[in-house]
Formats: structure tokens, C-alpha cells, sequence
């Protein structure tokens, strides 16, 4: 059946409106029974609210044409997400789920466009709990100007899995021409970011619990597909682009040196911290550069375009902090170094693993 | 931060600098060799990678970082006694993040996770406490680690749980002493030091009273000193002055922090707790006498290795480490064998790569331009790692 | 070794156990006040004191005094640099 074939539902008309009385999920709302269809119809399709969505065939179905008017390649990409706890200040796993992907499109120069939404659910999961998450993204959604158009859910047995795992994938479609290619920076570029670093790694931390500290530190999480835009705009000879997540700023500046083979000299100076994701940072010795955002790029530009695109990032929501951390040089090859606080120089190098809090 | 961002100005540094720099023209060993100034803590060794102080100072002045990182020198023997505990059953393991990466003889805290003990973080033994208050069911064990410094905490966290009578608790207790330890240290025969930058922290609890033989017995000058850059830096031109003088003393110069005395209270509830062990095993330093303490009899009750059977077997270091040598500053890390070759952060072969304080994984992570600086020459600015990894 | 960073006492939460929470820039925890507690200094007198903190104990009590002496001491020596470079640059 072809989509020409068979006319969409108009928005928000459903084929069959099923309720979900249950307050927790059960193992059979994984069994593909009438307790599954509930629960399909009532928290995800009824949730995301769209027309693709709401067929509930076993595939989204996009017509070229349309993707094809906005650019000339697709941008594909996939993330899982697990977040404990699933709700924090600033943000939760759905909007994270949201975000995230529509993220890694955005960086990549594509204007995102539609997601899938996987969950995994742990048998005992409440239903306000996911209800909550879906709202959530369904809002984040919205934001980003991307659709949830096709999904999945499985159950597995309590203690299998905690809580509630979500996959996205997304697609999108990358402006025609542009090639954005961290292999292209140039010595002599500017480095950007668009505003505080380490909120979300910190938030989660704080969130956790287990380490008894309070603060207001509230996760940054955000879509930048509207920054980017903004960006290219403004700029269109920007280098590259790359969401700062897990492993933070540091391993970001450490992939695009050995990518380009120069060194990304950063100002200590320059970096955007919060007092308290600075105070965190003291008391757990831990290094904010390598704290996990959910809203922050790092951008190479030309030294000549770097003022137009710090001014194009500053004229965005999302981008009202963004600020130039650094140069790249010739030498050393392939490495981060940053100029510290007190004049002297050290490297900047991945991490080995997970930062740990220390004593030491 | 008050207390901590006027202490890392670097207008401030800039006239210091200029001062140590005068101090060096005056100094008579410099004409010959480098100044070689231990700073017997990690915490310092920390400091100075982070914020490039090697790079800023005169050439002619030589840190040789000490041994003051207590999870690098923790042998490998009591790292698997940590290890079988944590692999008890019914036992709820309780560690700093410190200790989680550290490798046994077979595997880490980590991987022993991975494979299903129940081992968790905290930030302070009192959390390790709560744990065992809310877990009765369960055997809490802490993973009890560090120098002077960090006992009073666990020495107070057991006075509370005997208060409290909270049965489920016991320590691994593997606190050890710095004195000794820098005592050792300067009874090697092979020992260039000119003198000492003293652990703040450690201070902070003993004063700096114990540290008098230093000065009288080895004719070191040694220089308490803070954590921040220009604590560090102040440290070491009282200490230049010291020499230029021909002064040998034990100076303070994180007084902000540190009284004389020392902290009674700390002082007493270690007193209460811990007695002495005749020695104490140290990776890459061997056996130390009274170098580390062990819970007394009076708290049996809450000492892990009496409450289960720990086999406290004893593991030699792997024979290419040459951690001996750079914790004597006979040789810089770069110098040795296996540095970014067989012994890597990742796979951490000596007790210096172990932790991020340890003088060779602060080379291997921060080592930068700055650290052309070997022997004494600069040359061409390169990476503090061996480059064959790539 | 021995992360040690300054707070400031902002609560007593639990007298009796000698315990309150600390302020570092903004992030707040229960930390034991038992080391900066003595007969000269009883618990009511924390309110507002900046400590030392180490694995969840106050530790020091820190002295502003000394610590601005320090910093007189470090701005003193610039200017003292700068009148010796002063003095050189005029005999040049």
C-alpha cells in the first residue's frame, strides 16, 4: 500500500480509541494482546498526537519528494538512553531522548525531521511514570520541530532492566552543499561553544542522591537544531560541529584533533562554568571539562567568520551564553592543551573511563 | 570561591616568580645541578600538573614527586584482601572513587562489580555508616584509606557506630603515616634532595611539630605548604629563601589552614581508635616500619579483617617498575622502562600510574610542552606520553 | 592526596551529633563538625564559619587573619618587584 493509496488521517483522529486503566505495567502489556494495544493507543499514540504515528502500521511512511526539497543527503542516526534517576532538575529521559537525537542530526548539518521512539519497559514500571516521560517528549518534540513517527515497546521481567531504557532513532535532511568535517579545521580557526559547560553532568550527579549534596544546578538539555540553523546562517564556512555529551568538551576537542591532526589550543580563562558546577567539581575532584551537556556544541570556525558566528549564536535562545574558548595551532599535533588559569600549559587528554569522585 | 580563587591570581604568581628566579641566582647548588624539591604530596603533585607550574619556574628547580598518594602505594596483596571482602556474600562494599580503578593481582573494584558484588561509592565514611544503618540484613564493609588526613574521619565514623551500636559495620583499614614513610625516604643512600614541601593536609591534623628531625637530623629545610598555585609557589620561595639564608627549618606557610598544634580533637579520636602496625607493606617502596595503623582491640568489633578471614597475602611488585626510583627522584618517570609502554593508565603496571596523583600518570595525562624539561635540558615541547601508543 | 576545600557553615543541623551544612559556591551538604568543636569553641559559635572540609568532616576552622596576611604578604612582594624593576630600568 503505497501513501498515495491509502489518504492520511487528518491530525488527531484515531482508529480506535484504547484506555489504559492499569497503574503498572504488567508483563502482558508486552504480549501483543489487547492489553499491549491499550496501552499503544493511549499513552503513545494518543501521547505524540500525529497523524504517521496514529496508523499504526508497522512502518513510518515519508514520501522523497518532501525530504529531497530540503536537501541533497539524509542524516540517519541512532542513541539509547538510560538515565538514573529518569527525572531531574532541567530535564528528564524522555526530553534527553528527544534531544539527544534530534542533536546528533543537528550537528551533522541536518535539519532534523522525524524520530522513532523504542522503550523498554521494566515489569512494575508505573504508568504515570511513563506517561510522564511521553509528555515530556512529545513537548521536547514539538520544540525541536521533529515528529515521533513509528515506535516500539517490549516489557522484560522485573530486576532485566531498571526502569525504563529508550532508543531514538531520527532522520534528517543535510542542506545541500554544505559539508561540515572536523578533518578540514585549519590553523588559525576559532573554537566556540554556545554556553555553560557541565550542567547536565552535574545536575545528574546531584540528582542521584547518593553523595547528599544539594544545589540548584539544573541540566541543560536542549535542542540546537534551531542554534545551528541560526549559525549556518550567519556563517556558512563553519568547520564542524559536535554536541559535547558524555566525556564533555574535552574528549569533543580531543576527537576533532585527531581528526584534523592540530592542536586545539583552549584558554582556561575563557571556559563558561557555573559557580556551583565549579563548587561540585571542587568537592568531588572531578574536571568540569569532561562533565556530560545535552545542550552544548563545540564549533570550529575561520578566525574571519568567528565574530559573525559568536553574534549569530548570542541572537538565539539557545546560544545566549556562547563564547570563544580557543585557537587551533599547528603544534603539538593531534593534541588539546589549555593555557590554565595561572599562565603555565597542560594537555588536555580522553579519559581513560568514567570520571569517579575522589578523595585524593 | 573565597579561599580558593585568591589563591590561584596569577598577578600575584607574576612577582613571585620574579622573586624565586632572584633566589635562584643565589643559590650555590644551582651552579652545579637543579634544586631538587620533593613535594611529598600528591594533592601538590596534582596542583602542579594541573596548572603548569613546572613550566613556569626557573629551570634550575626540580620537582621529585613523593609518595603521598595513599591509593598508589597501597600494595596489590591488600588491594585482593579488598577484593575477597567485596566478593562476600551478603557483604554491601563501600569504597572512595579513588579505589575503584586500582588494579589486584587479577582484576579491580570495577570488574569485581561487573561480575556481581555489590559494590558502591561514597564520599565520606559517615555515608558508608548510613548505608549499613539502612541496610541490617547486610555486612557493610569500608574500604578505609589515605594518610593522617582522612583517620580522624574514620576513626569518628567508628566512635559513631559504637555509639550508636550499629553491628553491620566494620572497616578495612589501611590508613597509613606519612613521618616514617618520609623518613625512609631520606635514609636512602642514593637521596639529592634539598628540601621539602609538606603535605597541608596532613598537617592540618599533626602540626607541624613532627617534622622537626627532618631539619635536625637530615639538615632539610621543609616548608608546610596549601593546594592552591600560589600556596605551592610561596612554599617554594620560603624555602629558596631558607637556603639562600642558610636556614633549616620547618616553615608554615598555609597558616590559614593549619595551626602548629595540630587538631586536638582529630588527634584524639585516631589516638582511641588505631594503634600502630610494627610495619606496613607500601607499593614500590616495600615494607616500612610503623607506617601504617590498625583498629585496637577495643574496637575489634568493627575491624573487617578480624570479622572475616582476609588471606593477607603478599604480592611482590611487578619486577620492570622502577616506581622506587622515581619516588626517590633518582629518575623521572619518562625514565623508566615500561612509562607508556607496558605501564599505561589504562593498564597501570606501577603504583605511580595507578591514581591521577601519581606522578607518572599526571606525566602520562598533563605532561605537556612544559615537560621538554628532563634532566634538566628543555627540548623540543612534546607530549609527557611515549608517542608509540598511536 | 587529601582533597581538602573551604565552606561555609550555614546551618547547625544536629546539635547533639555536632553536625551542619556547609555552602561550597552554591552546593550544600551535612557535613560532622566534630574536629572544629571544643570547649573554647562550642557548636553555636560555627554559624558562619569557613572550614576545611574532607570527606564529609569539617576539619579546620579557617583563619581570615592569616589568610589575608598571606595575600598582604604576596601583594607587598609585587610591589617590591616592581621598585627593584624600577630602580634597574632608572640605572640602565
Amino acid at each position: 500500500m503505497s501513501v498515495d493509496a491509502k489518504p492520511l488521517p487528518q491530525e488527531g483522529v484515531r482508529r480506535r480509541h484504547g484506555q489504559l486503566r492499569d497503574t503498572r505495567i504488567t508483563l502482558s502489556h508486552g504480549g501483543g494482546g489487547k492489553a499491549m494495544r491499550d496501552l499503544i493507543d493511549d499513552v503513545f499514540v494518543g501521547g505524540f498526537d500525529n497523524a504517521l504515528l496514529a496508523s499504526l502500521d508497522d512502518q513510518a511512511r515519508i514520501p522523497l519528494a518532501e525530504l529531497a526539497a530540503g536537501g541533497d543527503r539524509l542524516a540517519f542516526t541512532t542513541d539509547s538512553y538510560v538515565v538514573d534517576p529518569l527525572f531531574f532538575p532541567g530535564a528528564d529521559i524522555g526530553a534527553l531522548a528527544v534531544n539527544g537525537t534530534v542533536n546528533d542530526l543537528a550537528v551533522g548539518g541536518a535539519r532534523p525531521l522525524f524520530l522513532s521512539c523504542s522503550v523498554i519497559l521494566e515489569e512494575g514500571l508505573e504508568v504515570a511514570t511513563l506517561r510522564r516521560v511521553v509528555r515530556s517528549m512529545k513537548a521536547a518534540a514539538a520544540v525541536a520541530g521533529v515528529a515521533v513517527v513509528t515506535g516500539d515497546t517490549k516489557v522484560v521481567p522485573r530486576g532485566s532492566a531498571d526502569k525504563l531504557f529508550i532508543n531514538t532513532a531520527g532522520i534528517g535532511v543535510i542542506r545541500a552543499g554544505l559539508e561540515l568535517d572536523p578533518g578540514a579545521v585549519r590553523a588559525g580557526d576559532v573554537i566556540l561553544v554556545n554556553g555553560l559547560l557541565g550542567d547536565h553532568g552535574a545536575a545528574v550527579l546531584n540528582a542521584r542522591g547518593d553523595l547528599a549534596l544539594e544545589s540548584d544546578i539544573a541540566s541543560d538539555c536542549q535542542a540546537l537544531s534551531g542554534l545551528i540553523d541560526t549559525l549556518l546562517e550567519a556563517c556558512p564556512t563553519v568547520r564542524c560541529l559536535r554536541d559535547a555529551t558524555r566525556g564533555g568538551v574535552a574528549t569533543v576537542l580531543n576527537e576533532f584533533a585527531l581528526a584534523c591532526g592540530l592542536c586545539l589550543h583552549i584558554d582556561e580563562h575563557a571556559l563558561p562554568i557555573r559557580e556551583e558546577v565549579k563548587g561540585l567539581c571542587e568537592i568531588l575532584g572531578l574536571d568540569p571539562l569532561y562533565l556530560a551537556n545535552e545542550g552544548k556544541l563545540v564549533a570550529v570556525v575561520p578566525a574571519d567568520g568567528a565574530e559573525t558566528a559568536l553574534a549569530a549564536m548570542r541572537s538565539h535562545p539557545a546560544g545566549r551564553e556562547a563564547v570563544r574558548i580557543g585557537t587551533v595551532h599547528a603544534t603539538p599535533q593531534a593534541t588539546v592543551v589549555m593555557g590554565t588559569l595561572f599562565g603555565g600549559e597542560r594537555i588536555v587528554d580522553m579519559l581513560v573511563g568514567e570520571q569517579l569522585p575522589r578523595i585524593c | 570561591m573565597k579561599y580558593v580563587d585568591e589563591f590561584r591570581d596569577p598577578d600575584k604568581a607574576r612577582a613571585l616568580l620574579q622573586a624565586i628566579e632572584g633566589l635562584v641566582a643565589d643559590i650555590e647548588i644551582c651552579r652545579r645541578r637543579p634544586l631538587q624539591i620533593m613535594e611529598v604530596c600528591g594533592g601538590h603533585t596534582h596542583s602542579i600538573f594541573r596548572y603548569g607550574l613546572e613550566a613556569l619556574l626557573p629551570e634550575a628547580i626540580e620537582f621529585v614527586h613523593g609518595p603521598g598518594c595513599p591509593v598508589c602505594v597501597l600494595p596489590m596483596g591488600r588491594v585482593d584482601d579488598s577484593l575477597v571482602l567485596a566478593e562476600h556474600p551478603g557483604v554491601i562494599f563501600t569504597t572512595f572513587g579513588d579505589a575503584m580503578r586500582v588494579p589486584g593481582s587479577k582484576k579491580s573494584l570495577l570488574q569485581a562489580k561487573a561480575e556481581g558484588a555489590d559494590v558502591r561509592m561514597v564520599y565520606s565514611p559517615l555515608d558508608a555508616l548510613g548505608i549499613a544503618k539502612a541496610n541490617p540484613g547486610k555486612e557493610v564493609v569500608f574500604f578505609a584509606l589515605g594518610f593522617e588526613t582522612t583517620m580522624p574521619s574514620t576513626a569518628m565514623t567508628v566512635l559513631q557506630a559504637e555509639r550508636e551500636r550499629v553491628a553491620n559495620f566494620s572497616v578495612f583499614c589501611n590508613h597509613i603515616t606519612i613521618i616514617p614513610t618520609i623518613k625512609a625516604i631520606l635514609d636512602s643512600p642514593e637521596l639529592t634532595l634539598d628540601g621539602f614541601l609538606g603535605p597541608g593536609h596532613v598537617s592540618m591534623v599533626i602540626g607541624t611539630a613532627p617534622y622537626r628531625f627532618i631539619c635536625r637530623h637530615y639538615r632539610k629545610p621543609l616548608v608546610v605548604a596549601g593546594f592552591e598555585p600560589l600556596d605551592i609557589l610561596q612554599s617554594i620561595w620560603m624555602l629558596l629563601r631558607q637556603l639562600v639564608e642558610g636556614r633549616c627549618e620547618v616553615e608554615n606557610q598555609y597558616r590559614r589552614v593549619v595551626a602548629d598544634a595540630g587538631n586536638d580533637p582529630a588527634l584524639r579520636a585516631v589516638q582511641e581508635v588505631f594503634e600502630l602496625r610494627e610495619f606496613f607493606e607500601w607499593r614500590g617502596l616495600g615494607s616500612i616500619d610503623h607506617s601504617g595503623v590498625r583498629i585496637r582491640d577495643a574496637y575489634a568489633a568493627f575491624d573487617a579483617e578480624r570479622r572475616f578471614s582476609v588471606p593477607n597475602l603478599e604480592i611482590a611488585d611487578p619486577n620492570s617498575c622502577q616506581c622506587g626510583e622515581v619516588l626517590k627522584g633518582m629518575i623521572k618517570p619518562r625514565q623508566c622502562k615500561v612509562f607508556g609502554r607496558a605501564c599505561t593508565p589504562e593498564t597501570p603496571l606501577g603504583a605511580l600510574m595507578v591514581s591521577s596523583e601519581g606522578a607518572c600518570a599526571a606525566y602520562y595525562n598533563y605532561a605537556g610542552v612544559q615537560l621538554g624539561k628532563v634532566g634538566g635540558q628543555r627540548s623540543e615541547p612534546a607530549r609527557g606520553r611515549a608517542r608509540d601508543r598511536s | 592526596m587529601c582533597l581538602g576545600i573551604p565552606g561555609q557553615i550555614i546551618e547547625i543541623s544536629d546539635a547533639e551529633n555536632l553536625c551542619g551544612i556547609v555552602n561550597v559556591a552554591g552546593v550544600k551538604r551535612e557535613i560532622n563538625l566534630h574536629c572544629v568543636v571544643d570547649a573554647e569553641h562550642p557548636v553555636a559559635t560555627c554559624l558562619g564559619v569557613w572550614v576545611l572540609i574532607h570527606v564529609g568532616f569539617a576539619m579546620s576552622r579557617i583563619d581570615e587573619a592569616e589568610a589575608v596576611r598571606t595575600l598582604q604578604l604576596l601583594t607587598e612582594l609585587g610591589e617590591m618587584q616592581q621598585e627593584f624593576e624600577a630602580m634597574q630600568r632608572s640605572e640602565k
